[in-house]
């Protein structure tokens, strides 16, 4: 919270305009202030290059979203620079750093200390615990979590209800409060993305990184949940979301980076990004029948069909995870 | 009537036995590691071998009893190490595949007659050449006990009435202390005081069904030989102070941790927990609870290598989920039952059975094809158990 | 005589799986009704404080010896009792008092030419005994082990028992290629570790000896052998209709999966145990035309299993390549639900795997049984899963052809351990020593590939 006049700064969108207006619009443009600076990362499966990314900054302070087709290594690039993958030219000049900390040779529990939190497309709510137990697991720098002061419940009981307070506040803000004692597993996909992301915010992070936060969730709470991610921004955090469709986001992402075929082929802002031909071109492969640049689509009943697109999609990606879950994890990372 | 009297008897005498004690210890690390971690440690007799071998092989190398109960644990510590390391980043199967191959391996090198010098061989090492330093330590009088020394034949002659209502009351009173346990599991006490009075009143409760049973059939055994009251009295207190342990680390933050992790290890790590070493942690500290059940399952016979093959795994797992997995109280029921219910459903069979049908060894046998068939009804049907929430135990690790 | 389980546990399910079992046991049941006498064991079965036993084999299990007296004596060296060993080399002596009893092994009733190995320091009674000790409600197991009088520790040259073990081991390699080809189809479709696999290669040569040795008609060898594998690929198809596909229905985990075929492990184990009792029973007495290559000694039987491996193998390389079947079973593998999305029937995929690999695991069983274990045991196959998911691990989890690969490396490794230097059974702790190093540094296996989180 050391640059509070910053931040404030932020709130105010024409401040956030003014801030971005200086940064060219080509891939892998410079940022006034970069929070995770991200060069030569490179994943290849078998002989498919599925992340190919030169050079990418993320101004701090804003709302930035990723998005792209399908298939755009969108996922594969989250995984990648929050430790969750390794990238194929780790030995050939892979490297990237978040807040003055280099990162590439860290694993995925110590990007998250260092202030970098994700979610996942499929929420990981875990789903045979309890909401509050949930909550309490995101909270660092727990003395009871280690082994050996474990039995000792005088040296952690303190701590622990401290946490719990807290917990309670970001369940409030959430709306999750009445459900704290009920299973995870029982809450509807919307309001476990909120669980996931109350979560993610127990531990204090500087920035947030969300992968398809709206991806299944009813279209009644997809306002709230953006509102919850402006409101973030404007707490100071930084914000970086992935995204597969840009209608969503246009109104409250700061800054768009478009990815294609695992490269960044445009960024920009939210409403000048797509008429960037090399979005268009990249877009018309996946949704050749839909015009981009026609408002039509954000009229309220085209957005709940898009949303329903996704639920739908969810659902079936769900499917296919929990049938074919092992055999598509064979050999895992690492 | 006689018969089934004597089956009882018999079915009685295996639940309390040592062995079964150490069993129920090496049950409580197999929870922490499957129950609570998720972790499919098919190799928790090995661990127990190598606690056994360690702990035998010191004391007749001449070092102190403590002592040797620390090199059988460290030799614990190393395996789970050797396990551990190159399986707990990848997926369950892999722990399983390397644990059961693992233990398997330890029974071979004991087998082997190239160590026959240290660890006997085939043939195991004999109680007598390291029960002493343990026996030693007995304070219990040099005569032989009947428990409880207040009984059946005591009261009215002996009458079978009195004894057959002692027996209701035992099976009553074990109902009641389960139907505690799993109505306290749906509620969280609000202080510690409530919490303690409820572990009072199921520790209570089956203290008063062990003087219920013990009043049905009086047992007698001589206080201080290898098979006797003392290492009875050891086993179960061990069993006692390793529940409670287990109960404190799994209701923790740490606890909190493994389930977590049971749950997604991904969503952990991405909270920015070091899950590859909170696993490991889990399975050290389960495979020593397994290195001491097998030190105590050794106390009263021999370390045979043959006796804590991977039967005795496949025994463990059924046990637990008997009992329910993730509780704390599950391991002692679920072996205890599933000890002395094995040995009921062999002697039925043997005292039923024409022999011209079923021999003696095919009654044994048929009891194990049993236990396979319970271990897959039980994952099917009733994967939580007796004790376990439905809700919290789909082991879908 | 399996049909008679209890069905314990819960009445609430949809269907009694205690008679699935039964079902899935069925072809075993069948066969065991005819061959009840055959299973009168000489056996001693120690009691929890009753008995107490001195059980063993003269020789070695695979290498038993008849006739040889073994005499049980009391510590003072007075004997108790007397007993002729049979063809399997057992003894046993039920005993009701517990202590130190001697075990002596008659050198004069030795066949010509075969000397006892001296019991080691620590066991060695006087004169040459054994000293056990004896404990109410267990089995002391004393080492009764021969070997023949021009024994000679250095044996034959170092070069030759290379290639002697290089020969055993692309045998060994290519029949466990055959189980653990199934075994990782299953995997590869289902996303299952099939712990019970093992017992399907031992149910092959189970079936394989009712079949061949013990039926009154006694059948032909190699239509014993087709008609096991036959039936063994029945046993997978039955377990697929009758309690895998319910399973999956039902939405089990794979974990929840795996501890069942964990469960049908034991249980099969068992039931194995239960027919045709705790020893080493041979497939057929017929003994084959022996063939000498240099230093590789082998018979007929081994270049026929071999050549049957490669056939098999090679048909089922052909179908998975070339065939729709194929193609869509590689679908399947590679993810399910698109498959089923495309209009595959992922069911009948699923079906059709579990049919093929239980009956090559049959196949394999027999011809395990008939050239490198010289008979079936009731755990055969539990000694040989380690070897099955070590091949299956190295070649990649799921990939058909890494189990082709890892099987016959893991066969050669195995083979080549005992001239190599490891004792006794220590051979097969190399194999987990090379699982262990692999996963280490290369955990997708060498042709598997690593998949994405999240």
């Amino acid at each position: 919270m050391s640059e509070a006049p910053v931040q404030s700064d932020l709130r105010d969108p024409e401040a956030r305009r003014a801030l971005m207006s200086g940064v060219g619009a080509e891939p892998g443009s410079a940022k006034p202030d970069s929070i995770l600076t991200v060069d030569n990362i490179v994943r290849q499966f078998g002989g498919i290059t599925a992340v190919d990314v030169d050079h990418l900054e993320v101004q701090r302070g804003v709302i930035t979203a990723l998005i792209g087709p399908n298939g755009a290594g969108k996922t594969t690039f989250f995984n990648l620079i929050t430790g969750f993958d390794r990238p194929t030219s780790a030995r050939t000049g892979a490297n990237w750093s978040f807040d003055g900390k280099r990162l590439d040779k860290t694993s995925a529990s110590s990007v998250a200390r260092a202030g970098m939190v994700r979610t996942f497309q499929l929420t990981k709510a875990l789903n045979r615990m309890t909401v509050m137990d949930n909550m309490m697991l995101g909270a660092s720098g727990q003395r009871g979590e280690s082994l050996s002061v474990s039995m000792l419940r005088p040296l952690w009981r303190t701590q622990e209800r401290e946490i719990e307070t807290k917990a309670e506040e970001l369940l409030a803000r959430f709306k999750l409060l009445e459900k704290k004692d009920d299973y995870a597993g029982s809450l509807s996909g919307g309001q476990r993305k909120l669980l996931e992301m109350a979560r993610a915010l127990m531990s204090d992070p500087k920035m947030i990184m969300l992968d398809e936060p709206m991806a299944g969730v009813n279209p009644a709470l997809t306002q709230s949940l953006l509102g919850h991610i402006q409101s973030l921004r404007d707490e100071g955090m930084t914000v970086l979301f992935v995204e597969h469709d840009m209608h969503v986001v246009r109104h409250i992402s700061d800054w768009v980076v478009v990815m294609a075929e695992g490269r960044i082929v445009a960024e920009g802002k939210a409403d000048e990004v797509m008429s960037n031909p090399a979005v268009v071109d990249a877009y018309l492969g996946a949704h050749h029948d839909t015009d981009l640049g026609d408002d039509a689509l954000l009229q309220e009943e085209t957005l709940e069909e898009k949303i329903q697109e996704y639920e739908a999609e969810a659902l079936a990606e769900e499917r296919s995870h929990d049938h074919g879950g092992s055999a598509s994890h064979e050999g895992e990372q690492k | 009537m006689d018969t089934i009297l004597s089956i009882l008897n018999q079915s009685l005498r295996e639940a309390i036995a040592p062995s079964t004690a150490a069993v129920v210890i090496a049950v409580i690390g197999l929870n922490i590691h499957f129950g609570f971690t998720g972790l499919l440690n098919m190799g928790q007799a090995g661990f127990m071998l190598i606690g056994a071998y360690g702990f035998a092989i010191s004391i007749i190398e001449g070092l102190p009893l403590v002592v040797a109960i620390v090199v059988g644990l460290g030799g614990a510590l190393l395996f789970a190490l050797v396990l551990g390391i190159p399986t707990l980043k990848l997926r369950g199967d892999y722990l399983a595949i390397v644990t059961i191959s693992a233990a398997e391996i330890v029974r071979f090198v004991g087998r082997l007659s190239a160590l026959e010098d240290f660890t006997g061989g085939a043939l195991g090492l004999r109680g007598s050449r390291y029960q002493g330093p343990f026996l030693d330590l007995s304070f219990l009088p040099d005569t032989s006990w009947t428990l409880s020394p207040f009984n059946y034949r005591d009261t009215f002659d002996g009458s079978g009435v009195v004894r057959g209502l002692a027996g209701l009351l035992f099976i009553g009173l074990v109902v009641a202390a389960v139907l505690l346990v799993r109505r306290f599991r749906g509620a969280p006490a609000a202080t510690s005081g409530a919490r303690w009075g409820r572990v009072g009143a199921v520790v209570g409760l089956s203290l008063l069904a062990l003087l219920a049973i013990f009043f049905v059939f009086p047992i007698t055994y001589q206080n201080n030989v290898a098979q006797g009251w003392w290492v009875r009295l050891v086993a179960w207190t061990l069993v006692g102070l390793c529940t409670l342990l287990a109960a404190l680390l799994v209701r923790s933050p740490w606890g909190r941790l493994l389930r977590g992790i049971r749950e997604d290890e991904d969503a952990i790590r991405s909270l920015g927990k070091n899950v590859f070493a909170i696993k490991m942690q889990a399975l050290i500290i389960g495979g020593s609870f397994g290195a001491l059940g097998g030190i105590v399952y050794v106390l009263p016979s021999t370390v045979q290598a043959d006796s804590m093959g991977r039967a005795l795994t496949f025994f463990a797992y059924t046990a637990l989920l008997i009992g329910g997995a993730a509780t704390i109280f599950g391991p002692v029921l679920g072996t205890v039952i599933f000890y002395g219910g094995r040995v009921l459903l062999r002697e039925t069979a043997n005292a039923y059975v024409p022999s011209s049908i079923m021999s003696d060894q095919q009654t044994e046998t048929f009891s194990l094809i049993v236990v396979g068939v319970v271990l897959m009804l039980l994952v099917i049907f009733r994967p939580q158990g007796i004790l376990g929430d439905k809700r919290e135990l789909r082991i879908n690790v | 005589m399996l049909d008679r389980h209890p069905a314990p546990g819960p009445s609430r399910g949809r269907w009694a799986l205690g008679l699935l079992v039964a079902l899935v046991l069925a072809p075993l049941g069948v066969l065991g009704l005819s061959a009840a006498p055959a299973t009168a064991a000489v056996g001693c079965l120690a009691q929890a404080d009753k008995t107490g036993c001195v059980s063993g084999t003269v020789g070695s299990r695979s290498d038993p010896v008849e006739g040889a007296d073994v005499q049980l004596l009391d510590e003072g060296g007075v004997e108790i009792e007397v007993q002729t060993t049979e063809a399997d080399g057992k003894f046993a002596f039920t005993l009701t008092e517990p202590g130190t009893y001697l075990v002596k092994l008659d050198e004069d009733t030795l066949p010509d030419g075969v000397e006892q190995i001296p019991p080691a320091a620590a066991q060695a009674g006087p004169d040459g005994t054994l000293r056990v000790e004896v404990q109410l409600g267990r089995t002391a197991v004393p080492d009764l082990e021969v070997r023949s009088e021009d024994y000679d520790a250095s044996g034959t040259s170092k070069t030759d028992q290379l290639v002697g073990g290089a020969f055993s081991g692309l045998k060994l390699g290519l029949l466990l290629a055959l189980a653990s080809l199934g075994l990782s189809l299953i995997y590869g479709t289902t996303g299952l570790s099939n712990f019970a696999h093992a017992e399907q290669v031992t149910l092959g040569g189970v079936v394989a000896y009712f079949l061949v040795s013990q039926a009154e008609y006694g059948l032909n060898l190699w239509v014993g052998i087709i008609l096991t594998t036959l039936l063994c690929a029945g046993s997978g198809l039955l377990q697929d209709v009758v309690m895998w596909k319910p399973l999956r229905r039902r939405g089990l985990g794979l974990t929840q999966l795996m501890i069942v075929t964990i469960g049908l492990s034991l249980a099969l184990q068992y039931a194995f145990q239960y027919v045709v009792g705790g020893s080493q029973v041979k497939v057929t007495l017929q003994s084959f035309e022996s063939y000498s290559f240099g230093p590789v000694n082998t018979n007929s039987m081994s270049l026929i299993a071999m050549g049957i491996a490669i056939v098999m193998i090679g048909l089922v390389g052909f179908v998975l390549l070339r065939t729709r079947l194929g193609q869509a079973t590689r679908a399947v593998s590679d993810n399910p639900a698109l498959a089923s999305a495309s209009g595959i029937d992922v069911d009948r995929i699923v079906r059709i795997v579990w049919t093929a690999s239980a009956g090559l695991a049959g196949l394999s069983g027999v011809l395990y049984a008939l050239t490198v274990s010289n008979g079936i045991r009731w755990d055969t196959g539990m000694q040989i899963l380690l070897l099955l998911f070590a091949a299956v691990t190295l070649g990649g989890l799921g990939t058909a052809f890494g189990a082709l690969v890892g099987s016959l490396i893991i066969g050669l490794v195995v083979e080549l351990a005992g001239p190599l230097g490891a004792p006794g059974d220590l051979k097969y702790a190399v194999a987990l020593g090379i699982l262990i190093i692999l996963l280490m540094f290369r955990p997708q296996g060498l042709l598997g590939r690593a998949g994405r989180v999240g």
